[in-house]
């Protein structure tokens, strides 16, 4: 009884609650078929959006108005570079690997820069800055797709009993960034300034370093997300990003981080990203066609956001 | 006229209070037609409280007001504007994104149909003429692109505008404060003229000379009441400065530590305000509470942030030789982090002390949290609940716990006591002279001259520049005013 109570006042159980309630309700419409694979499916699939959404996170939790809209193009453009460097060949993983984090990473830097030296307001900065970074993509990559060599394509598609190893890792790398968030310095940083900038200024916080570290952190995790999605998909191009500008927002929110920055949590961010995937799961085994499915994302967004502000107005 | 020589405002027994602060305390107040009356005071003596009633922007909480020989039942701004009464007030008040003229229909819905800003601009214009001549000032012009200075003077030339309502009183709420020497003389010549024409004004200035030469009879406030209101006649500038500040002697609690005082130990701040053109500046010893007085917004919180950023990044005129931290006044604004809890307001400046390998320990930081929960008395049953389940005093002293916690051998201190009660204010101030006995250095900011008593050291600012710098031994109420308002400096 303590413990529900205790996970009730969680922001983060909500998103793994509908996520469950979606899982029931389609295994319900099959009649319990299919639900270790949709299960399997669903994590290989949120494990992309679960990566860019901790960055996001970490972003959106700097206060309002900050927010990546350059992670699409990056992905793309770090798929790009991750499969152009590997050349097919598995000795080469490492150091695609590495490029695509590179890459990203000077993404990030350039977004902030733009930021802090243009005094530009994040999202025109991020999304002007993904305009460049998709035409860097289209000259670099030349619209074809590059295919993966086959050991990382086979790594990326590993499970273990049902389990993909890389929702295994993700796992691993999220309880990281749960730490970093509320027992480092770094974190603590973040939430200080996105509630309050002058405050955690006049407090000591090093404001425009850990910006810059932010920026920076969510567009190598764009990076590093771009190259795996590349080897999970058989091959790297410039959409493949496409879905991740709204799926990483909408995860961050639905999963109990405030809009309004100063508070967020990692675990929302799993329990979002299940939630989205088995949602279009259940519409597409319901048979719903593509804008209703469009329509209903967006409704939900809508609602968690109306919800999570009403809870505030109580407070 | 009817009324025939009637007062054009009196307000009788005008008491207001804010919360459990009491603003006016039953002020009786009246202008005569064809006077200037001038008022001064303290800052929070209540002028502008008293102002905002008479233009019709506050209701008293008790007392009468009277317009024109009338007893006004239901006051208010439109009524204040019917009846003839402008008000000028400090803050200025024209939409920054509209043009000159557009702002001066603001006032006047006379001005209709069409070509009326056309009309409003004729009008400006030609009052604008009236008062300074060769303003520089196209009625086309946006007001946002405007200086300071010409911004006050669109202000107070629209306020002297007339359509159709009458005109009797122009509240002037520190009119030349934005202008240079010449356009205020222009201003205070056109008052006289106004006068002449059996017309008023409220002169409300800091500028001592100003009021004494142009006023009437000049009407003295001090702690929201009238102290003195005597013909202009009658008052010189230590008079004036006198009833300001209270003549009688107030307790020093100094005297003993003051005694007491270890020889002064090494540098730890020395700065000198952007402002400031002679080679004064404000240098600060180990062990030393230094306060920083004057008027409010006279340079003081903008010197204690340029030494909070020289802290970090080095930047010229100033050297800081230790830690700083900053105890904010503006709670809400500069200091409070309202997600948290009460020990993660008191920890953040502290964190790196606070790890425990890579990591913050919770434990150390629960630590910190109740040493100075007893130290400085925070009342709360649990320093893990919300900030904001504190009171404001309590608030404050969570600010202060957060700065005095730190490795920070430099304390600077923004008004920070602004709405603390007195009990937390002498705990604090105690506080404050035991860390200094410590070797810490404090940089103190006050609008409230009985806190400079706790100083070893004051300076005194002025339009962004220190304009003295009194010893503990000269330091006198008297003193400070009468730095704070020198004209010339």
């Amino acid at each position: 009884m303590i413990l529900v109570r205790s996970l009730a006042g969680k922001p983060w159980v909500w998103s793994f609650l509908g996520a469950l309630v979606v899982w029931l309700a389609t295994i319900a419409f099959t009649g319990g078929y299919g639900a270790g694979g949709m299960v399997t499916a669903a994590l290989s699939l949120a494990v992309f959006t679960v990566i860019v959404g901790v960055g996001q996170m970490f972003v959106i939790t700097l206060g309002p108005g900050n927010v990546d809209l350059s992670l699409p193009a990056n992905i793309g453009l770090a798929s790009a570079v991750a499969m152009k460097v590997m050349a097919g060949s598995d000795s080469m993983i490492v150091v695609g690997l590495l490029a695509a984090l590179a890459c990203g990473a000077a993404i990030g830097a350039v977004n902030y820069l733009l930021i802090w030296a243009l005094r530009i307001p994040p999202i025109i900065a991020t999304l002007s800055a993904s305009f460049i970074i998709q035409s860097i993509d289209i000259s670099y990559g030349r619209g074809l797709q590059i295919k993966p060599p086959p050991g990382f394509a086979d790594f990326t598609n590993w499970q273990i009993l049902g389990i993909p190893v890389l929702a295994v890792l993700t796992v691993l790398f999220t309880i990281g960034a749960a730490i970093a968030l509320q027992r480092m310095i770094y974190g603590r940083s973040v939430l200080a300034i996105g509630q309050n900038i002058r405050a955690a200024w006049l407090a000591g916080v090093n404001v425009g370093r850990i910006r810059f570290l932010t920026y920076t952190l969510s567009g190598t995790l764009g990076g590093i997300d771009g190259a795996l999605l590349a080897g999970y998909f058989r091959g790297a191009n410039v959409d493949i990003g496409n879905e991740y500008l709204l799926a990483s927002i909408a995860v961050v929110v639905i999963g109990g981080t405030s809009v309004a920055g100063g508070k967020a949590n990692v675990p929302g961010v799993w329990g979002a990203a299940l939630f989205l995937v088995l949602l279009l799961t259940m519409l597409n085994t319901f048979g719903v066609s593509a804008g209703v499915r469009l329509l209903l994302t967006g409704l939900i967004i809508v609602g968690v956001i109306t919800a999570a502000g009403g809870e505030k107005a109580v407070r | 006229m009817p009324e025939g020589n009637a007062d054009i405002i009196r307000l009788n027994g005008a008491e207001k209070h804010f919360g459990a602060v009491r603003a006016l305390g039953g002020v009786d107040f009246h202008v005569r037609p064809g006077e200037c009356v001038g008022l001064v005071g303290h800052n929070g003596a209540g002028k502008s409280t008293l102002m905002h009633m008479v233009a019709g922007t506050l209701t008293p909480d008790s007392g009468k007001i009277g317009v024109h020989g009338g007893i006004e039942d239901n006051y208010s701004v439109s009524r204040a504007q019917k009846l003839g009464i402008r008000c000028v007030f400090q803050e200025l008040s024209l939409c920054p994104n509209l043009s000159v003229a557009e702002n001066t229909r603001i006032n006047h819905a006379s001005l209709s149909g069409l070509g009326w800003r056309r009309k409003a601009a004729a009008l400006i214009t030609a009052k604008l003429d009236e008062i300074f001549p060769d303003h520089g000032i196209s009625a086309w012009d946006i007001v946002g692109d405007l200086s300071i200075g010409r911004r006050q003077m669109v202000e107070v030339a629209r306020a002297f505008t007339v359509t159709q309502d009458r005109l009797d009183l122009v509240i002037l709420d520190e009119p030349t404060s934005s202008l240079d020497a010449h356009t205020a003389g222009q201003l205070l010549a056109f008052v006289r003229r106004f006068i002449a024409g059996g017309k008023s004004c409220i002169l409300i200035s800091h500028v001592l000379g100003e009021v004494l030469r142009n006023a009437d009879r000049i009407v003295v406030m001090r702690d929201g009441k009238v102290v003195v209101a005597d013909a202009a006649n009658a008052f010189d500038r230590d008079r004036l400065v006198t009833a300001m500040g209270g003549a009688e002697a107030r307790q020093k609690i100094a005297a003993e530590i003051a005694a007491a005082k270890p020889a002064a130990g090494p540098l730890r701040v020395r700065a000198r305000p952007a402002a400031q053109k002679d080679g004064a500046d404000l240098v600060a010893r180990a062990g030393e509470i230094i306060g920083l007085a004057g008027l409010a917004g006279h340079g003081q919180t903008d010197l204690l942030l340029a030494i909070f950023a020289a802290a970090s990044r080095a930047r010229t005129g100033i050297e800081v030789t230790a830690p700083v931290a900053l105890v904010a006044g503006d709670r809400q604004s500069d200091g409070i982090f309202p997600q948290w809890s009460i020990a993660e307001n008191i920890g953040i400046r502290s964190l790196a002390r606070l790890r425990n390998g890579l990591l913050i320990s919770p434990r150390r930081e629960a630590e910190l949290a109740q040493f100075w929960q007893k130290k400085i008395g925070i009342r709360t049953p649990d320093m893990n609940n919300n900030i904001f389940s504190l009171s404001g005093g309590n608030q404050q002293k969570a600010l202060f716990a957060r700065a005095l916690g730190s490795d920070a051998q430099i304390v600077l201190m923004d008004d920070p006591m602004r709405g603390v009660d007195i009990g937390t204010k002498l705990e604090v101030y105690d506080l404050v002279r035991e860390e200094a006995g410590r070797g810490r250095t404090f940089l103190w900011y006050t609008t409230e001259t009985e806190e400079l008593d706790n100083c070893d050291h004051v300076y005194v600012f002025k339009n962004g520049r220190i304009v003295a710098n009194l010893g503990r031994d000269e330091l006198t109420e008297e003193k400070i005013i009468q730095s704070s308002f020198g004209d010339a400096a």
